[in-house]
């Protein structure tokens, strides 16, 4: 088998299994609708301080239900027993990593289809406009919470107290991705030109980079017995 | 498994150590003198300053040495990195305390979004984590995970503070590539504290991997007669 045929092995199981339960994206999907309302009720957001908020209510959703995701990522592999015949798999470490990165990467990107639409309805926004430069953003960001998490879930997933480890390893180790994430998805709602925002996707892309080439380096020993 | 006394070496340590750390405690509060326009709370400087210092150093060490365990498989180092980020995080908390209490009187607020000062304290968030995740690991996984986490941590700072640093800086540059910006004894009291302060740090981790090699040894030798009991009762 190829690489590329080992890969999308995994990542087919993956995709199927969810097709079949929709657990994952469904409570995915709904935690982030409620995000969004929570926040509404919260801090009490009118017309004038939207464009101030807009991007971080966003961005919260986002990660906190991408954050149920990762939990799932290789937590549903350890329910159903699985993990053991994932790892016990003649494919590379790289492998699974890059095909459970992709996973997560994709439940995440419908879930934030879904939050984006029900965003304009809920907080009057047009995105039309500047759907191009905001969907580069979250690409970039999700690119970047996912392959980080990533890695983390496959650590908590063998740990005594999975789900909160999972909280606490990603948010201090994402803190550029949600600073550069928020920040550029501020000056496109703000009707600025994605140019403006050109240092932030910069950095965004850089941080992907590093954490892909640090998770090739370092993703075998995590999952090694 | 040998549980030996402590060496000649380890004790003229701590002896330096605590002469050192007395001659700084001197040196700060009789023979530096008091600042003219912050007055008293500038002393705390000559604490914040070499916590921050050792900090950081603490936290490459654990870098360094995760790298050096998943390279030689050498349990030491696993130990080294593991006693560094203790030490570390305790140093961090020194400087986000020291920190506030200077900051109060003199730019009127305890904290700032500050460049050096969020990445601290994301600094501070990452060991933590490193420390809970070690707590909580599987035995036979948990220096891999801990060695791995020590890597991501240290290489996640430089881009942390990348980012953080787009808001405007006001934390005092006192340390300039011309030369550092205060007079000559306090220069000197600075000088004194941040070598006392190697010392102590070195103290530290020399006694806590002591420390920790020994509660290995102890938890070797309670299985080695569990062991021996099962062995009986047969």
């Amino acid at each position: 088998m190829s690489f590329l045929q080992k890969l999308w092995a995994i990542v087919w199981k993956d995709l199927t299994f969810e097709l079949r339960t929709k657990e994952t994206i469904l409570s995915m999907c709904l935690f982030s609708f409620l995000v969004l309302i929570i926040f509404h009720f919260t801090f009490d957001i009118g017309f004038e301080n939207l464009n101030t908020t807009a991007p971080g209510i966003l961005w919260v959703a986002f990660l906190f239900s991408g954050l149920m995701g990762l939990n799932r990522s290789f937590g549903s592999e350890r329910d159903g027993g699985t993990l053991p015949g994932l790892l016990l798999c003649p494919i590379s470490p790289w492998v699974i990593y890059l095909a459970k990165m992709i996973g997560t990467f994709t439940f995440m990107v419908i879930m934030e289809t879904i939050t984006l639409s029900i965003f304009t309805i809920l907080y009057n926004i047009n995105l039309l406009p500047v759907l191009l430069p905001l969907g580069l953003i979250i690409f970039l960001g999700t690119l970047g919470f996912s392959s980080i998490g990533t890695i983390f879930s496959a650590m908590s997933v063998t740990t005594r107290a999975r789900d909160v480890i999972l909280s606490i390893l990603v948010f201090p180790i994402s803190v550029p991705v949600i600073l550069a994430s928020v920040k550029s998805t501020g000056l496109i709602l703000g009707g600025r030109s994605i140019t403006e925002a050109y240092s932030w996707l910069k950095l965004l892309a850089a941080f992907d980079l590093i954490f892909l080439l640090l998770a090739y380096i370092t993703f075998g020993f995590i999952v090694e017995e | 498994m040998t549980l030996k006394r402590k060496s000649a070496a380890i004790i003229t340590l701590e002896l330096a150590t605590c002469v050192m750390m007395l001659t700084a405690l001197y040196a700060i509060f009789i023979y530096a003198p008091i600042e003219k326009t912050m007055g008293l709370v500038q002393k705390i400087f000559y604490i914040h300053v070499p916590s921050a210092f050792l900090a950081f150093f603490a936290f490459f060490i654990t870098f360094v040495a995760s790298i050096l365990y998943l390279y030689k498989r050498e349990n030491k180092w696993d130990i080294m990195a593991f006693c560094s980020a203790e030490i570390g995080v305790i140093f961090c908390s020194i400087v986000l305390i020291t920190g506030p209490i200077w900051a109060k009187p003199i730019w009127n607020a305890w904290w700032t979004w500050d460049p050096r000062l969020t990445t601290t304290l994301i600094l501070w968030f990452i060991y933590a984590a490193y420390l809970i995740l070690r707590g909580s690991a599987e035995e036979n996984r948990r220096s891999n995970f801990s060695a791995v986490f020590g890597i991501i941590g240290f290489v996640n700072v430089p881009i942390t503070f990348l980012a953080v640093r787009l808001w405007r800086t006001i934390h005092p540059v006192v340390i300039t590539p011309q030369g550092i910006n205060i007079s000559y004894p306090m220069k000197l009291t600075l000088i004194l504290t941040l070598m006392a302060f190697c010392l102590l740090f070195f103290t530290l981790l020399v006694t806590r991997i002591r420390l920790e090699r020994m509660r290995l040894d102890v938890e070797k030798i309670r299985a080695l007669s569990q062991d021996k009991k099962i062995y009986r009762k047969e």
